[in-house]
């Protein structure tokens, strides 16, 4: 009986099968049309010469040029500058706060988390309006003043190659930690209380309490939070676009915008697809090497 | 007890940390609203030119002059807020519907080559979109000669990965206990779907909803790249064009940056709960 009866259920469970693809059908269709097929393609577009009406096969020429590109290399350089001055430091920041939240009533807490959050849900393009005259290079200019305020003389803070990275950078730190301060929290308030306990009969300080318990029980989320960040700072470009459109003499000409100058400016959509590809992979390579290296003994 | 001392000896040195610690979280928060606040005080400005502009952080006079600047610019202004919240928010409906639909079937209906699909969706979140850019472009604009329309503003973004694993990751917490009596009471997949699943997954639906929605709203490239008349921008293209014709007017162009991210402001405000339990959501066991 009981044999038959899991039979029966075994079967009713298999019946599922055409429903669970109708269910799926509509996500199967729109990711085949809308990224598996654009991924193939941009394989086939990277070897070729694209024009809309006959594009010819060109072999690895696209990737040789890029690779023989200076401005490529230069895009690189800026990337990695960039991440490497916004990322780190956002996370500190991001930590050093939620740090600080940790031991505020409640109500405050969410003010806190909200407050912070609030830049995230601004639009990119609005938020470029306004740091666009923040960074007015005139005397007047709200930073200019700031800096004045500490005796530094006024800047052109888009418009030199000095400068103008370190402002989208600045800009960065100040609306790009929002999402990181709450996971942090989250992931404080998850820690075992009796790890303090024991710490206490230890007779350990804050310090040592940080550095012993917090900081080794967040290494997941940090780790989360390093990979995810770098990944979104190797693509993005959206600031620069809109801001300094790359310049002065491409000194914030990021690779994202390099591919999308390509594509979209002057329309090598061959280039652009096998600089994208290079990109994919620099990406992945750097992906790996951050689990292999900080992921050894984090446990999911 | 705890990371901080409760100084329960002392509950005047609590005080003075505690004291300590909101003020400087104030002085962090004022540098992060400062931009916001800059944007909203300013639009209030009369809309002159920038060189009779001198910066006011506590507006002299208010007036909505500015706003109705940024109106005239374009006969279309109204139209990029329609345009918008018609792509944001039918990308939003369709997102819940498909996303929940598959987040179901893959984590409690059985059928063949499940796990293989789900890892292959997967695959998607590690692609650069710079990747899938160019071809979508040319798959929209040259294939389907879609240029210019709501289709091609909204079918890329029917239904997200992202959401399709978020609600697979919540609809996988559901005991299937309660699904296998619904069968053997007679239930086909479809009732389970609608009368069971659906109405324990509302606050994961709700995150959903919300965060595609303000993604929508948002965006910016794939717009600028399929519309090439004024009537089909979206809010945030046409604040673009806005900026770049009036390069030196001040408070119409906060006026206009205002007016794009005021619906999220008012969105955020009213249904703050749902944004930062989004923010973990899709954190947790990432």
């Amino acid at each position: 009986m009981a044999q038959q009866a899991a039979k029966i259920k075994k079967r009713r469970l298999q019946d599922d099968g055409a429903w669970g693809y109708l269910f799926i059908a509509v996500a199967l269709v729109v990711y085949a049309l809308f990224t598996a097929y654009p991924v193939v393609s941009a394989f086939i577009i990277s070897f070729q010469d694209y024009k809309p009406l006959g594009s010819t096969f060109i072999g690895f020429d696209n990737y040789v040029s890029t690779f023989h590109s200076e401005l490529f290399w230069k895009s690189i350089r800026n990337t990695v500058v960039y991440t490497v001055l916004t990322v780190p430091v956002a996370l500190f920041l991001s930590f050093s706060v939620a740090i600080l939240i940790l031991p505020l009533k409640k109500w405050m807490q969410t003010a806190f988390k909200a407050i912070y959050y609030l830049p995230v849900v601004a639009s990119g393009v609005a938020l470029s309006v306004v740091w666009l005259w923040i960074y007015d290079p005139m005397p007047e200019g709200i930073f200019n003043k700031l800096i004045g305020l500490f005796g530094a003389h006024n800047q052109n803070w888009l418009g030199t190659t000095t400068y103008s990275m370190l402002s989208l950078v600045i800009m960065a730190w100040l609306s790009s930690h929002g999402a990181a301060i709450i996971i942090y929290l989250a992931a404080l308030l998850g820690i075992d209380e009796s790890y303090y306990e024991a710490a206490d009969l230890d007779g350990a300080g804050f310090l040592q309490k940080l550095w012993h318990i917090v900081v080794p029980s967040l290494k997941p989320t940090t780790l989360f939070l390093l990979v995810t960040s770098v990944i979104g700072s190797f693509q993005v470009f959206q600031n620069a676009y809109l801001m300094t459109g790359g310049g002065p003499d491409h000194a914030t000409t990021m690779v994202g915008l390099l591919i999308f100058d390509n594509a979209f400016k002057y329309f090598e959509f061959g280039k652009a697809a096998a600089q994208s590809l290079i990109l994919a992979l620099i990406i992945a390579v750097i992906s790996l090497f951050q689990f292999k290296f900080l992921g050894k003994d984090v446990e999911y | 007890m705890a990371l901080y001392s409760n100084h329960t000896r002392r509950p005047a040195a609590r005080n003075v940390r505690n004291t300590a610690i909101i003020v400087l979280l104030v002085l962090f928060a004022l540098a992060t609203l400062f931009p916001i606040y800059f944007m909203v005080i300013s639009s209030f400005g009369d809309p002159v030119e920038a060189g009779a502009v001198s910066y006011q952080l506590w507006p002299s006079k208010i007036t909505l002059a500015s706003f109705k600047f940024f109106f005239d610019y374009s006969e279309y202004s109204y139209r990029w807020i329609l345009n918008s919240l018609i792509v944001a928010g039918s990308i939003m409906i369709t997102n819940v519907l498909f996303a929940s639909a598959a987040g179901f079937a893959f984590s409690k209906l059985r059928f063949k080559g499940r796990s293989v699909l789900f890892t292959v969706l997967l695959c998607a979140m590690m692609i650069p979109y710079q990747v899938t850019q160019v071809p979508l472009y040319i798959l929209v604009v040259n294939v389907f000669h879609l240029q210019n329309t709501y289709t091609a503003l909204i079918m890329p973004s029917l239904v997200t990965v992202y959401n399709i694993f978020l609600a697979k990751q919540f609809m996988g917490s559901i005991p299937t206990e309660i699904l296998e009596s619904a069968k053997v009471e007679g239930c086909n997949p479809w009732q389970i779907y609608w009368r069971i699943i659906l109405p324990l997954s509302k606050t994961v639906l709700a995150v959903m909803a919300i965060l595609t929605f303000m993604d929508s709203w948002n965006t910016f490239f794939w717009p600028l790249l399929v519309t090439n008349t004024m009537d089909m921008q979206t809010i945030q293209v046409g604040l673009k064009n806005f900026r770049f014709a009036n390069t030196t007017y001040l408070a119409p162009m906060m006026a206009g940056a205002t007016i794009s991210a005021l619906p999220m402001f008012i969105l955020f405000f009213s249904l703050q709960r749902y944004f930062l339990e989004g923010v973990t959501v899709g954190a947790v066991k990432g």
